[in-house]
């Protein structure tokens, strides 16, 4: 039997494909975290002093809080004071106006990520707001939609340009101290995203942001912001890679959606940071709060692919606040190798006759351990609502772990909740009966796989969609046999 | 020529010697069947064929249409025509039956050199098929033997067959845990498929099956060796006398009739 076991285990042995490090010289600040290196953070950045206080404000919750325990990860003990809390690459001292300006070695490094600025620049329908370290470096279609009143860029920006539209909803949805890491990042973000989309505007393009962490040992802190006033819709796409690395990186990212009466988002993510070696040294820690909070007849939809980082902990979530109002969740989370995923979401039911769906697909192999955790409450208010919630794990070998926590809370007699579960196991008879057929192994479990992923695939806009398969196929490789 | 040549064939799985010099020669069109007692060899020699990496041959040689067998992957040997029809079909859930056959046709005509099927001509060969094997289309559409019958299983196996149109077909205990309703449509399904083109390996611990596909051939097989070859009549006498008849310790016998 062993030839086969190897085989099965050995799908977990491709190695990271983008493990590269740019050698740009960035602007670090000493390591370590206390209300100076706050108030440095603030003042590089030239911000207002509301948000510095906000941030300050944000530290001492922090300071008072004790990291989580309750998730089923395990990782050796962060010393938050040996991080680096803000890199910004300095190659210009001016931010760039075009690409022209642009370091020629950071678009190298898109290039071989296989996401040219310069080609994405004329495919139609794609803005990107390429984050490199911390600080937005590029920011392309920003005419159009400016024109349509769109205002699409980096979170430094908005502060800059839209500080009222700013003050008004950080912190809206995932307030300064809702969780150890949401106060972390409030603290210490760097950069990120800001969009808002005016009332009744349909944006045009799917809007997309991806993000790399570069810096060695530096925390990174994304924070993003997006506002669908009433009645308008947006589709968001957010992707990741980041390069090889031997020492583990912290990254507490906050997303914080605002659907305002009858507008709807759509947030599309595709995660491959590094997952760590195949003895499960190095890779990303990932804890990351998303949340999106939904006025009446408001929509938004998560979608994600989980592929990369050593520790994923993330429930991107929906307060179901207006009446009417839906929150959907597609997940399809892989872990191989050593890694770990805890993830799921959290759909809160608060106005009359809200809709969620919950549809996770967790996949593990090697000795990949796979939770999902979520949580459906109904509150009183929530006449009428419904939920439906199906959970699927397969295993990819006899080594690995899925697990699931689904909780339910129903506060409401006249909701309907609904919940399907399923484990399957793929292991050398399946990919052997396959064999037989004239299917190759890899074949097999890249078709076994993307089958067990299709009700999630098909939520994803059409180049992740394929982006995602193949991200699942590399992930995957040589791993069943 | 010979289409499979099976000369000395020693196998074993982890630290057990199985096969013990197997000689079995199947020429084009032959129905040859193997019959045995429990642990006799003949799944061993099924998966030895069919290229199943745990079973490890320790010494011999087999040739395939003029080809060293045992140097080809389990996927090349399926896709130059060698089909095992499992004792035990294996659950695929999230592919559709349909859509499973259509990959491995592919992976045949890759093979070959030719471009993928057309979408339609797919169709039509499967709803020739289907009707041939009277098999039920909602069969097609459920995830690869998820949630199928016993019987359900075994007559999935032999569309298959029917569909990838074999060159040599083994069918490792078709007959386990079918009544006898089943079984009959089940061999009339073989029987059907039945060719000068296509050699029929059947591996049975019973006679039963053999009434219904009949053999050219019969081996016995027994501690690894074939101890005796013959025609058609060497089943009934199997059938008459039993194993022992022959000598040989029949386990599930001395178990059935403690």
């Amino acid at each position: 039997m062993s030839g086969s076991a190897n085989n099965v285990e050995t799908l977990a042995n491709q190695e990271y494909k983008w493990g590269f490090v740019t050698d740009i010289e960035a602007d670090a600040i000493p390591r370590g975290l206390s209300e100076d290196v706050v108030r440095l953070i603030s003042a590089k950045k030239d911000e207002p002093s509301w948000l510095l206080e906000w941030r300050l404000r944000a530290f001492r919750l922090w300071q008072s809080m004790a990291e989580p325990v309750w998730s089923n990860v395990h990782y050796p003990k962060i010393d938050y004071q040996n991080i680096i809390y803000y890199a910004a690459p300095k190659s210009k001292s001016d931010a760039p106006k075009s690409f022209d300006e642009i370091d020629p070695q950071l678009l190298d490094t898109y290039e071989k990520l296989g996401i040219p600025l310069k080609e994405q620049e004329m495919l139609a329908g794609i803005a990107v707001d390429a984050v490199f370290d911390s600080v937005s470096v590029a920011t392309t279609f920003k005419d159009k939609l400016k024109a349509m009143g769109i205002i699409f860029g980096s979170f430094s920006e908005g502060v800059r340009e839209h500080p009222e539209l700013v003050r008004k909803y950080l912190g809206a949805v995932v307030p300064r101290g809702d969780n150890y890491f949401a106060a972390l990042n409030s603290a210490v973000f760097s950069d990120g995203s800001f969009c808002y989309v005016p009332k009744g505007v349909h944006c045009p393009m799917e809007l997309s942001t991806y993000f790399r962490i570069n810096a060695k040992d530096t925390g990174q802190f994304e924070r993003t912001l997006l506002i669908a006033d009433e009645g308008a819709i947006v589709s968001y796409l957010e992707g990741c890679t980041a390069p090889m690395r031997d020492t583990n990186q912290l990254h507490a990212a906050v997303v914080e959606l605002v659907a305002l009466e009858g507008a709807q988002i759509k947030y599309s993510t595709v995660q491959n940071w590094y997952p760590g070696d195949k003895e499960g040294k190095g890779g990303i820690y990932n804890f990351v709060t998303k949340r999106g909070s939904c006025a009446a007849n408001a929509k938004i939809s998560w979608t994600q692919v989980e592929t990369g980082s050593a520790i994923t902990w993330k429930y991107p979530s929906c307060l179901l606040i207006g009446d009417n109002s839906v929150g959907e969740f597609y997940s399809v989370a892989l872990t191989n190798s050593y890694q770990q995923a805890d993830t799921g979401t959290k759909m809160v039911h608060i106005g009359k006759n809200t809709k969620s769906t919950i549809v996770s697909k967790g996949i593990s192999a090697g000795h990949g351990r796979n939770t999902y955790r979520g949580a459906v409450k109904i509150m009183q208010s929530a006449t009428g609502a419904r939920n439906f919630s199906q959970c699927d794990s397969m295993l990819l070998g006899d080594l690995c772990e899925a697990h699931t926590f689904p909780s339910i809370e129903v506060k409401n007699k006249s909701s309907q909740v609904e919940h399907e579960a399923s484990t399957s196991k793929i292991g050398e008879d399946q990919i052997f009966y396959c064999r037989q057929r004239g299917i190759s192994a890899e074949d097999a479990v890249s078709m076994i796989v993307n089958g067990f992923c299709k009700e999630v695939f098909r939520e994803l806009p059409m180049e992740f969609a394929v982006e995602a398969q193949k991200l699942l196929g590399v992930s995957l490789e040589g791993s069943v046999g | 020529m010979a289409l499979l040549e099976i000369n000395d064939l020693f196998a074993r799985v982890g630290d057990r010697e199985i096969l013990k010099g197997i000689n079995i020669t199947v020429g084009p069109g032959e129905v040859h069947a193997i019959m045995g007692p429990n642990g006799s060899g003949k799944s061993t020699l099924s998966q030895v064929l069919a290229g199943r990496d745990s079973y490890v041959v320790t010494r011999g040689e087999v040739r395939y249409d003029g080809q060293d067998l045992l140097r080809m992957p389990a996927e090349d040997r399926a896709r130059k025509g060698i089909y095992l029809a499992f004792q035990y079909p294996v659950e695929i859930p999230g592919i559709s039956n349909l859509y499973f056959l259509k990959a491995a046709v592919n992976a045949g005509r890759r093979d070959r050199g030719l471009p993928e099927v057309d979408a339609m001509d797919f169709l039509n060969l499967i709803a020739e098929k289907l009707a041939l094997m009277e098999m039920d289309e909602a069969l097609l559409g459920r995830a690869v033997n998820v949630g199928f019958s016993g019987g359900e299983k075994k007559r999935n196996e032999i569309f298959h067959m029917a569909v990838l149109e074999p060159k040599l077909a083994i069918l490792d205990e078709t007959d386990s845990g079918l009544d006898v309703d089943a079984l009959k449509l089940v061999a009339s399904g073989v029987n059907k498929l039945r060719s000068a083109q296509r050699s029929l390996i059947v591996i049975t611990h019973y006679q039963r099956l053999l009434e219904y596909i009949v053999p050219d051939f019969v081996h016995v097989l027994a501690g690894g060796r074939i101890v005796k070859s013959g025609g058609k009549e060497l089943a009934h006498e199997l059938e008459r006398s039993g194993y022992a008849g022959l000598g040989i310790d029949d386990a599930e016998e001395a178990v059935a009739s403690v």
